[in-house]
């Protein structure tokens, strides 16, 4: 199957609606097409894309000078293709593609918030990211908001921001949080429940905005790829991947194949990582805690490790523009292979326990539905869509280096509950283990690293790269100056939270927190 | 007998050995927790250690919310001294206290409905969302299993033609080991309606801190300091209650019947023994289990009465007359 097959047909449906955008190659090295479309004629490309099947990827807004350019990522068999449009400053509206994609609505009403776009016939509009410590008419995205802020008198009380509601008899109203009893981030969610049974729930974050967007202005290349491993601790490779694969892009380079060997070791290394502390922690939450600790002595062991060779547990920093930091001494590469041996062993034990365990299974076969239909409206990814019949993973369907020579197997289960994400988990351990296998047996020799051109002038670039948690885009902007002018990153979050809305449907309320484990969504990637 | 009944001494063994109660509580916790921790491959912390949490609450200030009202303050008062009263009815050490005429099985469920019903109160009181969760959750397994308690123990009752629990530890000394079938389910019916009561898996999880899936926490989620300390003491007073009803009335063997020191010492480290058995047992059971869905529970509890019932039938049936 050869790359966008599918694009003349797209562009011929387009023109039978009357719609004239020119396409052509995404600037850069980006591997996408990029249409430039009629801020009228929106809305319009979003309904003929529902009907191609096409799945929203992204969408972000980028001022400059007297306009704000809006972009939406949309992705199809594989194949990225970028949509831009352009909207006045003085008067920044456009269709909302909310009605099509449903995955749309957070990401539009952050646009909205952030850079004052108004999406017209979006069916939402109360504030999401932007809380109310902002005035109304503040947009902190907008160049002539200062990154420090603006010193405000007191935060008035949230307590405006109407929830849904159900009446009726017996219904009653759990507010859980913003602050919770574990030590986890920050995030409101409100039931309304009847005896024990979820009627509906509704989250509401951004209680992390760090304003990572807005301070990533103006950094040179380094700067921002240090930013970007702070976007969520968990993914800090992947997503200082994402970036520097962007600003990459951008510069026209590519790095050394040595350093993308060893990037794609080091993200296998967080992929396993946080998958070990993931089963663990969903097996505690029904109260089976022997897996707990199991799988945390084992997720210390291999972090430890990460350390040892290389020099931090998260791995944090480790990915820089051009390679990676760090070089693999060679007879780290031997010690490796016994790591994996000796995981593999204690793994396959363990897994056996969990798979044929009673009152563990009692607990999560069932437990937490996503449907298939609902995982491909929302545009769910990673372990979330693919125990939902989603098998999008980046590694397989749009191959970047050094996954490009490699076969990465996809685990994909219909059943969509708490045991079928346990499962994807399971299987995605393995499967990175074979990898990192397969990348110490073929690791080039040569350079780490390649220097960044001093100055990358008026440039862009997006990065695709599958994180543990999924598909990560990301978007950076270069200025005349060769700093950064604007910085997305698109954690798989903004579309597994939405999912956990409907996860927990007709779910009992003491089910929620294994619920919510097994999707175990970023705080700080979404809130930003 | 009558004159031991009556005199100073028997009646200040019966206060040592509601002391002992009191004390010897939450060494079986930690005892429990350590064993748990042990399986887990953890060190655990040191069997002093709820002493210290103890302590440590004592000395803190307790905050109370505005919103609550003297019912508050005064449950965990309440829920502890009629948890200590249930304590001091349940024969320890030596059977034939004083306090033995008030032993009654009855009494004791009595007791614990008192304890229940303030705390429930309690939990409700502060109007939070979590504390009325606890507390309707709270009832749903109570409602369950004092029906399934009572059984149990009448089973037990019928044999021994009282339901007084020093009578039927004493009958039970009598007899000796005999296989009575009704004692075999009244002992399992027992069994899962302690787990129950005292909030361990597969109903409750003592250790967890999810405020959504939790029972008990969920009702004392709002005390802190000294109130906080009495409940959590009250807790672990009832895990020890159903840990001695366990061991001393299906077996009953070491417990004083004479006031010896020897044969009081013999009882001490029979009941030591024995509920160092029963915590391993019990560490074993919620290492190897998941909690259950809530809504099984009832499930849980309705087997726990189906046990108790089939004692009390097969009694009946075998027992009687044979």
């Amino acid at each position: 199957m050869s790359r966008f097959d599918w694009l003349p047909d797209f562009l011929a449906k387009l023109e039978d609606a009357s719609i004239t955008a020119p396409c052509g190659p995404a600037s850069g090295g980006t591997p996408a097409s990029l249409l430039v479309v009629d801020a009228a004629d929106w809305g319009r490309v979003a309904s003929v894309a529902i009907s191609f099947n096409c799945r929203l990827a992204g969408l972000w807004g980028d001022q400059r000078e007297g306009k704000i350019m809006l972009f939406c990522c949309l992705e199809r068999q594989g194949d990225y293709l970028l949509l831009r449009t352009a909207v006045p400053l003085s008067h920044p509206e456009l269709p909302s593609h909310t009605f099509w994609f449903p995955s749309a609505d957070r990401l539009e009403r952050h646009a909205r918030d952030l850079l004052g776009v108004i999406f017209t016939r979006h069916p939402d509009s109360r504030r999401w990211t932007r809380h109310r410590a902002w005035p109304e008419t503040d947009y902190p995205l907008r160049s002539d908001f200062p990154a420090a802020g603006r010193r405000t008198t007191k935060t008035p009380q949230d307590e405006e921001y109407p929830f849904l509601r159900a009446k009726g008899t017996g219904v009653y109203e759990i507010p859980v949080g913003p602050v919770h009893a574990g030590i986890i981030e920050p995030g409101h969610f409100r039931f309304q429940a009847v005896g024990e049974e979820v009627l509906n729930l509704e989250e509401r974050l951004g209680y992390l905005h760090k304003g990572i967007e807005k301070i990533a202005v103006g950094r040179d290349s380094a700067g921002l790829a240090r930013l970007a491993g702070r976007v969520s601790g968990d993914s800090t490779v992947a997503h200082a991947w994402a970036a520097c694969q962007a600003m990459e892009r951008a510069a026209g380079i590519e790095p050394p194949p040595r350093g993308l060997a060893l990037r794609a070791l080091l993200a296998e290394r967080e992929r396993i990582a946080n998958h070990l502390g993931d089963i663990g922690a969903i097996c505690n939450d029904v109260g089976f805690a022997f897996a707990l600790y199991q799988f945390s002595r084992l997720r210390e062991i291999w972090q430890r490790r990460s350390a040892e060779l290389f020099g931090h547990r998260l791995l944090m920093d480790r990915v820089v523009p051009g390679g990676v930091g760090v070089d693999l001494e060679s007879n780290g590469s031997l010690s490796l292979r016994e790591d994996h041996r000796l995981l593999r062993k204690e793994l396959n034990g363990l897994f056996d326990i969990l798979e044929d365990h009673p009152s563990l299974e009692d607990r999560l076969l069932t437990t937490g539905r996503l449907t298939a239909e609902s995982a491909r409206s929302l545009g769910s990814l990673g372990y979330v869509g693919k125990a939902s019949g989603q098998g999008f993973d980046v590694r397989h369907n749009n191959p970047y280096a050094p996954y490009d020579r490699m076969e990465v197997a996809v685990p994909v289960f219909e059943e969509g509950d708490v045991a079928a994400r346990v499962r994807v988990r399971m299987e995605e351990v393995r499967i990175s283990l074979d990898l990192l296998d397969c990348l110490l047996a073929g690791l080039p020799a040569g350079e780490v690293r390649q220097e960044m051109p001093s100055l990358i002038s008026s440039a862009e670039g997006v990065g695709f790269v599958e994180g543990w948690r999924g598909e990560i885009i990301t978007y950076v902007r270069f200025d005349g100056e060769g700093r950064v002018a604007r910085f997305f990153p698109r954690d798989p979050s903004w579309f597994t939270w939405p999912a956990l809305e409907r996860i927990v449907l007709g779910n009992i309320v003491p089910d929620f927190p294994v619920c919510n484990k097994s999707v175990n969504g970023s705080y700080s990637g979404h809130d930003l | 007998m009558a004159d031991l009944l009556n005199s100073p001494a028997a009646w200040g063994l019966a206060l040592v050995q509601g002391l002992l109660f009191l004390l010897a509580a939450p060494l079986l916790t930690a005892w429990v927790r350590r064993v748990k921790a042990r399986l887990q491959n953890r060190r655990g912390a040191p069997l002093l250690q709820p002493y210290r949490d103890l302590y440590k609450l004592f000395a803190k200030e307790a905050m109370v919310a505005r919103t609550t009202s003297g019912l508050f303050l005064a449950a965990p008062y309440i829920v502890f001294g009629s948890t200590l009263l249930a304590g001091a009815v349940v024969p320890l050490l030596a059977v034939n206290l004083p306090t033995a005429a008030i032993a009654d099985v009855i009494v004791l469920a009595g007791f614990f409905a008192l304890g229940r019903f303030f705390l429930t109160l309690a939990g409700m009181d502060a109007g939070t969302a979590f504390g009325g969760m606890g507390a309707s959750r709270e009832m749903l397994v109570s409602a369950l299993a004092e029906p399934a308690l009572l059984m149990a123990v009448f089973t037990l009752a019928m044999t021994a033609h009282s339901t007084n629990l020093s009578s039927v530890v004493a009958y039970q000394l009598d007899a000796g080991l005999v296989l009575r079938p009704s004692y075999l389910f009244a002992l399992l019916g027992l069994v899962l309606v302690a787990i129950a009561e005292t909030g361990r898996i597969p109903v409750d999880n003592p250790a967890t801190h999810l405020e959504l899936t939790m029972i008990h926490e969920a009702m004392i989620l709002e005390y802190s300091g000294r109130h906080l300390a009495l409940m959590e003491g009250a807790a672990q007073l009832k895990l020890m209650i159903y840990g001695v009803l366990i061991s001393n009335i299906f077996f009953p063997w070491g417990i004083a019947t004479e006031f010896t020191p020897a044969a009081l010492l013999l009882g001490l480290v029979a009941i030591t023994a024995k509920l160092a058995l029963l915590g391993v047992l019990l560490a074993v059971a919620e290492t190897v289990l998941a909690k259950m869905r809530l809504f099984r529970a009832p499930e849980f509890l309705n087997m726990a009465l189906l046990f108790s019932v089939l004692g009390l039938l097969s009694h009946v049936i075998l027992e009687v007359g044979a």
